[in-house]
């Protein structure tokens, strides 16, 4: 039978399967992060057992952290006790820890690809569902649950029935003003958030090809936002020209084996898929959502669907409109905003800074917008300040913060408050994802920016400067 | 983390007739900075039950008396989102020992599974008769048995068949864990790992 990326990469790692149950899957790369892996080393600590591989695993701290003042002490004492917790039990297993304050700390999913931790054809966990956004260089990569951290910790493999396969396909040429985040908040809208549930899903096709490294990475990233178990595009040239010379990627022999393995890790002709989709690059629109909840997403030139257009309950929808205070059939454009957030594992690496800077240069942040910018990692921030970025930024009424997931989940201090709007370049819009009562409107780097500079909700095909 | 075993279950149900309920609903991201499994089933739900100055809004489910019960019926697509198992242990502190709706998020049905929570998978058809059961008598009890795999609403003897994974079904009911099972194989995995290199 002829295989897939995912069969490939999948089939290699099965230690053994457990008759009628799952797979036991072998684990290449496990990230770990302080809030779902105290329970688990809890867990190691009263099994009385240690880490199996701490070579294989990466501990890095981000959803807890403050984006200002990081080099003074952290001012919540429960956020302060989870690093410190992340911080012994790395110490005490040997695992290598890029805690807040060192020059390697980032989002675990923007950090991951920096190092050459995350490689194609590996298998890639981590306790957090954007673990998805590693299928960029055709690694299989998931979410999973604490007591799933816990297994890996202790057997470096995981219990998984396999899922079933997707794939979903994209020719054309995308249009001016949409990004790799456009892409992927249409194929949600399409397919809505549970649409792609239960399978892996690989993206094809000439508009993934011609992304760069980084657009991959933010369309895989969004795959868990269609219920997907995660997403993979094949590896390519640009996949080994990224990866190639990272601090940890195999060298000389071991680069040239390595090589072997990913140059076959491709989709073979007449290999079947369980579900497959079509869809058009042309057709695509700069895309932002009304609703709460990823699929809800519109075309910006086109109005917030009434209840009878959508598939689902009219319950729900109307109960979604309540929340973010809209109407059915009003238009996104000039919509009031409050706030702007970039940043993100969707969209907080150097390529949506310069995309966000490309907007604002020459303008003016609005007076009606407060404007978070986090860069996804100590990396990113550095190459911000050395492309310049941040002089035209500054001089365009924006501060740069310290890297975190910040806002995108608001468990540190960058909530959005009730009732307030945010354009945000991450990944969910669920109700007070941003803060209790926040209302999220998700976008790209370049919408948010067009947002930032007019103060309400703008087509940023109509700021791009010529 | 042990739980209690799973036979079978005779419960009057909790309703909760939304779709798409996502675990940053089931406990918010602001609720997860514990280091030990303690306090979740408090945060249940928690923007949902209470107001900004933590007085119960109560219009919600779970601060209504008339609904109680070891059982939680949700709208399709219950559990998407994060990956947080906070949210099944929230649903299980609270005292829920099964979630049943038309159709469960992957991770989120996954972590269930592991801290002994059973998600129930029924059609549409059948969750709607469980959602008007409730609805005509909130003390309407229902029989989920997960050795025969089948949920029945007592009232109406009507029952339809869920799905679940043998060697999950063996876990559920005697209250192992998938670590217990990997710790034995563990010779094996090493072999294995011997031609995985970093």
């Amino acid at each position: 039978m002829k295989k897939t990326l995912f069969d490939k990469v999948w089939d290699k790692h099965v230690v053994q399967q457990i008759a009628q149950g799952p797979d036991v899957l072998f684990i290449d790369r496990h990230m770990v992060h302080e809030v779902t892996s105290p329970v688990a080393f809890l867990g190691l600590k009263n099994r009385n057992i240690k880490v199996m591989y701490p070579e294989r695993t990466f501990a890095t701290a981000d959803h807890n952290t403050p984006t200002i003042n990081q080099h003074l002490p952290l001012q919540d004492p429960l956020s302060a006790k989870q690093l410190d917790a992340l911080e012994r039990n790395a110490n005490e297993h040997g695992i290598s820890y890029w805690g807040l304050g060192h020059e390697k700390n980032g989002i675990v999913h923007v950090v991951g690809p920096e190092y050459g931790i995350t490689l194609p054809g590996a298998t890639i966990v981590c306790g957090d569902s954007h673990t998805s956004t590693h299928g960029a260089f055709g690694a299989i990569a998931f979410g999973i649950g604490t007591s799933e951290v816990e297994m890996v910790l202790s057997t470096q493999c995981i219990l998984q029935p396999k899922p079933k396969k997707m794939r979903i396909t994209i020719n054309g040429t995308l249009q001016k003003g949409v990004t790799p985040k456009d892409v992927a908040l249409f194929i949600i809208s399409q397919l809505t958030t549970s649409g792609a549930t239960g399978h892996f899903v690989e993206y094809a096709g000439n508009v993934f090809e011609n992304m760069s490294m980084e657009g991959r990475m933010t369309v895989c990233n969004l795959s868990i936002e269609m219920g997907a178990r995660g997403g993979m595009i094949a590896p390519d040239d640009k996949t080994f020209d990224y990866i190639k010379g990272r601090e940890f990627t195999p060298k000389g022999a071991d680069w040239d084996k390595a090589m072997e393995y990913w140059q076959e890790l491709y989709t073979e002709q007449g290999a079947e898929f369980d579900k497959e989709f079509f869809f058009i690059g042309d057709e695509i629109e700069p895309m932002i959502t009304f609703g709460t909840n990823p699929g809800m997403g519109i075309g910006i030139s086109k109005d917030i669907p009434t209840a009878a257009e959508i598939e689902g309950g009219a319950a729900t929808y109307q109960k979604s409109l309540q929340y973010m205070g809209y109407n059915e059939g009003e238009s996104m454009i000039g919509k009031d905003i409050d706030f702007v957030f970039i940043g993100s594992c969707t969209n907080g690496r150097i390529e949506d800074f310069r995309a966000f800077t490309e907007i604002v240069k020459g303008r003016k942040k609005a007076d009606n917008v407060t404007a978070w910018l986090v860069p996804g990692s100590h990396q990113v921030e550095k190459a911000i300040k050395e492309e310049g970025l941040l002089d035209i930024l500054q001089e365009s009424g924006f501060e740069l913060r310290e890297p975190g997931c910040s806002a995108c989940l608001a468990m540190n201090d960058d909530k959005v408050p009730q009732g307030k709007y945010a354009v945000s370049t991450s990944n969910r819009n669920f109700e007070g994802r941003q803060g209790p009562g926040s209302r999220t409107l998700l976008a790209s780097p370049i919408m948010a920016a067009a947002a930032a500079v007019t103060g309400k909700v703008t087509d940023p095909r109509t700021l791009i400067h010529s | 983390m042990a739980y209690d075993k799973f036979n079978v279950l005779n419960s009057t149900a909790v309703p909760l007739p939304i779709e798409n309920v996502d675990t940053d609903q089931i406990i918010p991201a602001r609720f997860l900075k514990a280091t030990e499994r303690v306090g979740f089933g408090d945060n249940l739900f928690r923007d949902w039950r209470y107001n900004s100055d933590d007085s119960p809004k109560a219009d919600f489910v779970l601060n209504n008396t008339t609904y109680r019960g070891k059982i939680l019926v949700g709208g399709k697509n219950f559990g998407s989102g994060s990956s947080r198992e906070h949210a099944a242990w929230a649903i299980y502190d609270y005292g829920f020992r099964c979630v049943v709706s038309s159709f469960f998020a992957d991770i989120f049905r996954n972590n269930c599974l592991n801290v002994g929570v059973l998600p129930v998978q029924v059609s549409p058809e059948f969750l709607e008769q469980i959602f008007s059961a409730i609805e005509a008598d909130h003390h309407t009890t229902f029989t989920i048995d997960l050795p025969q795999q089948k949920i029945t609403i007592d009232a109406t003897g009507n029952a339809e068949g869920f799905e679940i994974n043998p060697y999950k079904k063996e876990n559920m009911t005697n209250g192992f864990d998938d670590i217990d099972y990997l710790l034995n194989i563990k010779e094996n995995i090493r072999t294995f790992s011997k031609d995985t290199p970093l």
